[in-house]
């Protein structure tokens, strides 16, 4: 717990460098209407990021998550323009999300195939399904208040209003990660889930609750996604699970699962929003983007690992019989 | 490394002279230390300390060609440490290493290995997605003519290796199912593969039963006449006297004797490792025995065992006994919903039930203290209260949120319960000595609060002072209704707690004891799956 306290320290230091230099680089840096461009851009997968946390701490991952939004987006539109009220488009939108997530969650508690494999399969069949609902098509005639959800703000406040659909969703998750004992199951889980099943942990139960919730909120992202933009398309939100996966490991979540924090992967959030808003602001390209993303995950995996290292071999040595087993690899 | 060279020969001459003197054994007739004088590996005053734990304050031990050399100490007394030093694990904070005479830094295992040092540690360290053969010559294959892996000579080589250890398993079997004793019998074949010249084994026999510890015995006596040096840490006391040649014992980091195991009486070297006199046998209290509460009829699953029949009541201890491979563990793993069973009724408090995971025996009132801690047991990184809790979590728990005061306390009330040597509950349970680590498990399920209990091996690994307080623990229990099946390898154990004794062979039961029926004898019989106690 240490070492992630030590990691969140870091990635606060790299917020604030990054204010700094957003603040000498560019002088609309600090205006409010940056700020919620900054903010309202990132909701969708901070919303996303927030299950996603939760899985890979508990020793899973789910890759499907940018599809499942394309294809709730997708469902939107379709449903829209076939004359259903908005309401139920979107109750529609989330049920096929529960729906997506739960399909994950059987292929792999069920039948027990690596989730790595489960929804990279399911990354490819759910965009499938959105292509077959929309083809080429593109439906955008929404109803402005829907719209107005998508990128409006709350009165002159500059706050968008998806940035209070996700504070709340924060609080709900941090608590049951961090407070709750469905939280501590799952770090169980994801440590040794063998040792968590002896220790009367539902874990086929726990893991496939999470995919579920990971179903529901990819397709809430779709939904504020959709609102956005003002459009519903078969592509939408295309590639965004590779940002979340990026926001949550450098956020200090240990890809083998068992360890991490919410408060790390809300501080990386907010890191790589306002990264590429610098970027944008002084007019880098888009790959150039990602290069810098890109960049800052690899730091992020290697980060932890390096510092260890540097440390001395003591903490690696303190594990016995795991260093002596990685000893004995290494010949 | 800080090792300073202060420690010339003479130096170390004198202390080897003055620290264990009566280095010959008179009663032994293999050859004794004195004629081969040099020693086959020196540790002079090695010191180590993990943060504020000094696990060891500046120890010397001197092992000889053709010794076994027995590591005694409770549970913390920094024996896996010392082990841990010689295996090239750890850096001693201070002190020196010496090998055939010849200081040496031990960096990695590689190194200790080749400095002649094979170590079989106490928790096994294999890889489990290999098999039996790939795990013994891991990185170090034999090769063919053209650099491949000469896959044939290496099965034929780990079968000639695991002949004489009797094992039920073959080369070729993957590690991923093997039980906790196979795996020591892997580690063990491993050892011997690597034709040390010194054999460290850290609780060899802890998860072994009588007929293999014999075996491994006769092993390790061979390779004592041939000169290999043998340090081996136990805690069952009659095999360090039937094997060991000389005996250190530890207490508190620091090493309390040097003496050769005929100047050694039981109670002297129980006294030299607790400081004080001690109860080593617990008489079992009385308990009044009660209603049936578990019934278990018929039980099979195909090809693990097979019509499993037994009742167990409120107040009884049933002891299960058995060899490596007889189904006790199989059977256990469905009593308390790991696995399922093909055929066969599981009924409590009179009512069938159906365990289909260890969250639903629990609910019913079923706790498991399970044989393999690392990988069963425990959660590693995981304070102790954490591990200690977590079954139980839900009713710590109000409105979803733990309630980390009460959480602590209780850990704290069953820790101290069982004499768990830690910094505090908040210490992580990776730091504890191996004995400490079974105490926390046990701490565990009783907190747990079960009706019925299932301890498989529930002291392996404990030492002697503690055993006693858990076996009276045990007894307490039963006392105050609890029904508890008690699996051990330990016949002593089986025999000094156990009400009735069950007893598996193959996959069947092939006795039943009462208590005053029980003797050694004709549960051994059962055991080995002879008919009948010759008359
Ligand atoms: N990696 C570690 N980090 C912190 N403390 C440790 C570590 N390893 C051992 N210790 C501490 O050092 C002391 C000695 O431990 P050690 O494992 O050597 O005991 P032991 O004699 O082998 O006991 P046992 O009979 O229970 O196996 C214990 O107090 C233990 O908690
Ligand atoms: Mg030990």
């Amino acid at each position: 717990m240490t070492r992630l306290a030590r990691w969140e320290t870091l990635l606060a230091a790299l917020l604030v460098a990054l204010f700094a230099i957003g603040i000498a680089t560019s002088d609309v840096f600090l205006r409010g209407s940056n700020f919620s461009l900054i903010a309202s851009s990132t909701m969708e997968k901070a919303v996303m990021a927030l299950p996603m946390t939760l899985i890979i701490i508990g020793g899973e991952i789910d890759l499907s998550v940018a599809s499942t939004a394309g294809l709730a987006s997708a469902v939107v539109g379709k449903s829209w323009e076939a004359g259903w009220p908005l309401w139920l488009c979107l109750v529609t939108a989330l049920v096929v999300g529960a729906a997506c997530g739960l399909l994950n969650g059987l292929l792999v508690t069920r039948l027990g195939l690596p989730s790595l494999v489960v929804t990279l399969g399911t990354l490819a069949l759910y965009r499938g399904l959105a292509s077959v609902l929309l083809a080429d098509s593109a439906i955008s005639n929404f109803p402005a208040g829907f719209t107005r959800f998508g990128f409006g703000k709350i009165g002159g406040t500059g706050i968008p209003w998806t940035l209070l659909v996700f504070l709340p969703l924060f609080v709900i998750f941090a608590v049951l990660l961090h407070a709750t004992w469905i939280g501590r199951q799952l770090y169980a889980t994801g440590t040794n889930p063998e040792a968590a099943r002896f220790s009367a942990v539902r874990v086929a139960n726990l893991k496939l609750g999470l995919f579920v919730i990971s179903g529901v909120l990819a397709a809430l992202a779709g939904i504020m996604y959709t609102a956005r933009v003002s459009s519903s398309r078969a592509d939408n939100a295309i590639g965004f699970e590779l940002d979340v996966i990026a926001a949550v490991l450098l956020g200090g979540v240990s890809i083998f699962g068992g360890r991490g924090t919410l408060f790390g992967v809300l501080l990386s959030l907010a890191a790589i929003a306002t990264l590429r808003n610098i970027l944008a602001l002084n007019s880098s390209n888009a790959e150039l983007q990602s290069i810098a993303v890109g960049s800052l995950l690899i730091l992020s995996v290697l980060g932890p690992n390096l510092v260890r290292r540097l440390r001395g071999a003591q903490p690696g040595r303190l594990a016995g019989s795991r260093s002596a087993r990685m000893a004995e690899a290494g010949d | 490394m800080r090792v300073a060279f202060v420690f010339g020969w003479q130096m170390s001459r004198k202390i080897e002279g003055t620290m264990s003197s009566p280095v010959i054994s008179g009663a032994t007739a293999h050859p004794s230390p004195a004629s081969s004088p040099a020693p086959a590996a020196e540790v002079i005053g090695v010191a180590k300390s993990f943060g504020a734990v000094q696990a060891l304050r500046a120890v010397d031990l001197t092992l000889y060609p053709g010794e076994t050399h027995a590591l005694l100490g409770e549970n913390g007394a920094g024996k896996s440490t010392l082990v841990k030093i010689l295996a090239g694990i750890h850096l001693p904070d201070e002190g020196e290493i010496r090998i055939s005479g010849q200081a040496v830094t031990l960096r990695s295992p590689l190194e200790a290995r080749a400095h002649g040092i094979a170590v079989i540690h106490q928790h096994p360290t294999l890889f489990p997605d290999l098999d039996v053969a790939e795990n013994i010559f891991m990185g170090r294959q034999p090769r063919g003519r053209f650099g491949q892996i000469d896959w044939s000579a290496m099965r034929a080589e780990v079968d000639r290796l695991l002949a004489p250890l009797g094992v039920g398993f073959d080369s070729s079997t993957p590690v991923q199912g093997l039980a906790i004793a196979d795996q020591q019998l892997v580690e063990i074949a491993k050892a011997l593969s690597l034709d040390a010249r010194i054999l460290i084994m850290d609780e060899p026999t802890a998860s072994l039963s009588a007929r293999e510890v014999e075996r491994l015995f006769a092993i390790v006596r061979r390779l004592r006449d041939h000169g290999v040096a043998i340090l081996f840490v136990s805690h069952r006391l009659e095999e360090v006297f039937a094997l060991a040649d000389r005996i250190t014992i530890f207490r508190d980091g620091a090493r309390v004797i040097t003496a050769p195991a005929s100047d050694l009486t039981l109670e002297a070297t129980i006294q030299h490792m607790v400081g004080r006199q001690l109860q080593t046998l617990f008489p079992k209290e009385p308990a009044e025995i009660g209603d049936v509460v578990l019934r278990v009829e018929q039980l099979t699953r195909a090809g693990v065992f097979h019509d499993v029949s037994f009742e167990l009541r409120r107040g009884e201890i049933l002891g299960l006994f058995g060899l490596i491979g007889a189904g006790r563990t199989e059977v256990a793993r469905v009593l308390f919903g790991v696995d399922r069973a093909d055929s066969g009724t599981i009924h409590l408090d009179g009512k069938q039930v159906s365990l289909t995971s260890p969250a639903v025996a629990l609910q019913l009132g079923i706790g498991y203290v399970p044989e393999d801690r690392h990988r069963q047991g425990l959660l590693l990184p995981f304070p102790i209260a954490s591990n200690v809790t977590l079954p139980i979590l839900p009713r710590l728990s109000r409105l979803g949120i733990v309630n980390r005061p009460k959480e602590r306390d209780l850990a704290a009330e069953f820790a101290r319960r069982l004499q768990v040597k830690a910094a505090g509950v908040e210490q992580a349970v990776a730091a504890l000595s191996g004995g400490n680590q079974q105490k926390v498990v046990l701490a565990k399920w009783l907190a747990a609060n079960p009706r019925v209990l299932i301890l498989d091996e529930p002291t392996r690994g404990i030492d002697i002072g503690t055993k006693a307080e858990v076996h009276h623990l045990i007894s307490r229990l039963a006392v105050q209704g609890l029904a508890i099946l008690l699996i051990s390898s330990e016949l002593p154990e089986i025999l000094g707690m156990a009400d009735r004794v069950l007893v598996m062979h193959e996959g069947r039961i092939t006795g039943i004891f009462d208590r005053d029926e029980a003797d050694q004898e004709r549960i051994m019989y059962a055991a080995t799956g002879q008919a009948r106690i010759p008359a």
